[in-house]
């Protein structure tokens, strides 16, 4: 079991080896060094949920990082069920992307920087994960953070690239600082970082009101809201949804990897584990479900016009991802994980055959460019198909049982929003369902519609491309029979390996109730495949009619809400306009740059005064001396 | 019996003489005699005090003069000569370098 330290350790010796010897030494021979450190990770990790499975939990301190005061944080580790969960699937997920990434990056002039930012990331987020305390998962955070802004401007010579990662970057800021705010007051009350303690004592100030900014507060509401800020954040959530789709410009196996599968899914993790918290604020859990739900209804629509390939999974991932906060907000964590742990697979899946697909296009990304791709790459085509039947929650794959799950515990759970985001989430069901097939039909089907270069370019991808989509193909199909529900005589068994952490979910309802949900939730997901095929595939001129008629919505979704208008306007164009005219035109230029040059002038002015004295001249010296001379004798004189 | 006063109307009317031929003259062996003479009437008054006051030190004091007045003759032509083989000229005025 104490091997359990290689999981995150033999990344971080992959990133230093790879970013140190790389450029020189290692060149495109780095993906040796990454794919076999996160192949051993995977293995230790696979052992380690043998033993969790087996009962045994760990949570002990490695080496004391920082103490001040009672102020004490650790390098520590707490590996219980939700951990080993959560670490089969980056594990899992980074290992196989890293194998994509040597077909797919095959011959960058980066590709060792690649793989350097690749293992420093699966480190980042194993450290996320295995935390025991608020700091190490801060530090964690921070990491995947700072690894996706470095991969979303990978080609950092493109401009949009470059802005991406800035976006992704600042965007996560606003939300971090929640986040900070949040582990501070968690100090504040608590005395300590510690998940033990905290969660411990949480019931014991449940009732305890704090002053913030002049209002008395529900202390965990406010711990709980400031705790969700940080998730808000870095998983995309309404309103900081805006920096996810641009950060597909990042290479395809970043988007899969960071952006679908691991970094995005933090949120979900941290609200899954600071559970004991949120249980105690209604008001916090409403927010929560709230937000996921009214994120993943406005993420599908969004989906549902997108023409560029990645962007569409983009917008389904914070659909998704919406999901999972809304299982969450209304109490059932266990769904929430669950749906996380299937998604990384189908979503991660998604992502690489976009990635396929863009390989084979040569880098073409809009959907009507393309066109009966299924000849030319089965593979791809045959994987993707299955990912969105996962994703559109057909009966037997994975994601039809973690987000039938969600939909009951949703509909049948305590929550007052309950019913009203059980709606929600069914009507997304049909949408996501649409989208995705939406997707593979202009892709895949009909007629190509690009030049005959590119058609003439088309070919299945790579071995090492085409075998982690098998692979991931396999999570995505069969992920979900772990957790069978006991309706389809299935043995629940992820809801029960996770009570221990998260708990039991409250679902009151009779069997008939339950058999009608999932009933609506398959209804809906076959009629959106149903419509997309209708669409796309029997009549193709019905789309363009469309798009005639309600020209004005479709403008409204096409540009995303206006969403990034209106923080360019309301936010953006301020922030600018304050640093253009005050900062540098005020303060710069009229206090710091006045004070620095008008020294300096001051005393030349004046010198330039006292200059004319110097005539050079002899007798005027010996005139000016003498004349000194005699008025002191004066002085003198007349004292 | 001559009254001191005579021999310091004396000291400073030749002290005068020196110090308006300094200010006024431009060629600088006649600036350079003036300052001669404006110590040589400092020595007038020095010994007219030391012999009002019967007291040796005015006399030492003098003598010192005197030595420094040489060493500085020696010098301050050497470098007279010294400047008018430079600037074939003798004209304080041609003489600002340090203007400033």
């Amino acid at each position: 079991m104490q091997n359990y330290l290689l999981i995150p350790f033999l990344p971080l010796a992959a990133f230093l080896i790879n970013i140190l010897f790389g450029r020189n030494f290692i060149k495109d021979k780095a993906h040796w060094v990454s794919t076999l450190a996160v192949g051993g990770s995977w293995v230790v990790a696979v052992m380690t949920l043998m033993d969790v499975l087996g009962g045994h939990t760990i949570n002990e301190d490695l080496y004391t990082w920082i103490t001040s005061g009672t102020f004490k944080v650790s390098v520590g580790f707490l590996i219980d069920q939700l951990t080993a969960v959560m670490l089969i699937v980056v594990t899992t997920c980074s290992m196989l992307i890293h194998i994509y990434s040597i077909g797919y990056m095959h011959g960058d002039k980066g590709y060792y920087r690649f793989f350097a930012y690749l293992s420093l990331f699966t480190f980042s987020m194993l450290m996320l994960v295995m935390a025991n305390n608020f700091m190490q998962l801060y530090f964690g955070w921070e990491g995947v953070g700072l690894c996706s802004y470095f991969l979303i401007g990978y080609y950092f010579d493109k401009k949009s690239a470059s802005d991406a990662g800035k976006k992704a970057f600042i965007v996560n800021r606003f939300g971090d600082f929640g986040f900070g705010l949040g582990i501070i007051v968690i100090f504040l009350t608590f005395g300590s970082v510690y998940y033990e303690p905290v969660f411990g004592q949480a019931a014991s100030f449940a009732t305890q009101s704090i002053n913030f900014l002049g209002y008395d507060v529900h202390l965990m509401t406010l711990i709980a809201l400031l705790l969700f800020c940080g998730a808000i954040g870095k998983s995309a959530q309404m309103p900081l949804h805006v920096w996810l789709p641009d950060a597909m410009e990042g290479p395809t196996p970043v988007s899969a990897l960071i952006h679908a599968a691991t970094m995005v899914t933090a949120g979900v993790f941290l609200i899954a584990r600071c559970s004991p918290i949120f249980n105690l604020s209604p008001t916090a859990l409403m927010v929560v479900a709230l937000t996921g739900a009214i994120t993943s209804l406005f993420a599908a629509t969004i989906g549902l016009v997108q023409n560029d390939i990645k962007r569409i999974i983009a917008y389904s991932t914070i659909s998704q991802l919406g999901y999972m906060f809304l299982a969450c907000g209304v109490g059932a964590y266990t769904a929430g994980v669950f749906h996380l742990y299937t998604h990384a697979f189908f979503k991660a899946l998604l992502f690489l055959c976009a990635g396929s697909v863009m390989h084979a296009m040569a880098g073409e990304l809009n959907l009507q460019k393309m066109g009966g791709l299924k000849k030319y790459m089965p593979v791809t085509y045959w994987t993707m198909f299955f990912a969105s039947l996962s994703i559109a929650g057909v009966p037997g794959f994975a994601g039809f049982f973690s987000k039938d799950e969600i939909l009951w515990l949703a509909y049948s759970g305590p929550s007052p929003v309950g019913k009203l985001v059980w709606a929600i989430g069914t009507l997304v069901a049909f949408l996501t369902a649409f989208y995705s097939f939406r997707l593979i039909f202009l892709t895949f089907h009909g007629k190509f519609r690009g030049t005959h270069e590119q058609e003439h370019h088309l070919h299945e991808s790579p071995k090492s491309m085409t075998v982690p989509l098998m692979l991931l193909c396999i999570g995505a199909v069969g992920a979900g029979w772990v957790g069978i529900p006991h309706l389809l005589g299935g043995g629940a068994h992820f809801t029960e390996f996770m009570m221990p952490v998260l708990g039991h979910p409250e679902g009151h309802g009779t069997h008939t109730e339950e058999w009608i949900v999932m009933a609506i939730s398959v209804v809906a997901g076959f009629s959106g495949i149903g419509l997309a095929a209708f669409f796309y595939l029997l009549n193709p001129d019905i789309p363009g009619k469309l798009l005639q008629q309600f020209s004005a919505v479709h403008k409204v979704l096409f540009n995303k809400y206006y969403i990034d208008e209106l923080y360019s306007f309301i936010l953006i164009r301020p922030t600018i306009w304050v640093a253009k005219n005050i900062l540098i035109g005020i303060t710069d230029m009229r206090i710091i740059e006045a004070i620095v040059n008008g020294v300096p002038e001051t005393i030349g002015a004046f010198s330039q005064l006292l200059r004319k004295m110097q005539t050079g001249l002899l007798q005027h010296y010996a005139t000016i001396m003498a004349t000194g001379a005699v008025i002191i004798v004066g002085l003198m004189l007349l004292r | 019996m001559v009254p001191l006063n005579w021999y310091l109307y004396l000291s400073a009317a030749v002290f005068m003489i020196g110090m308006f031929g300094f200010l006024t003259r431009k060629n600088i062996i006649i600036m350079f005699m003036s300052v001669e003479l404006m110590l040589n009437a400092v020595n007038i008054s020095l010994i007219s005090f030391s012999h009002y006051l019967q007291d040796m030190r005015g006399h030492i004091l003098v003598f010192f003069v005197i030595t420094v007045a040489a060493a500085e003759a020696a010098i301050g032509l050497a470098i007279i000569i010294a400047l008018f083989r430079n600037k074939q000229t003798a004209h304080a005025n041609e003489m600002n370098e340090m203007k400033g």
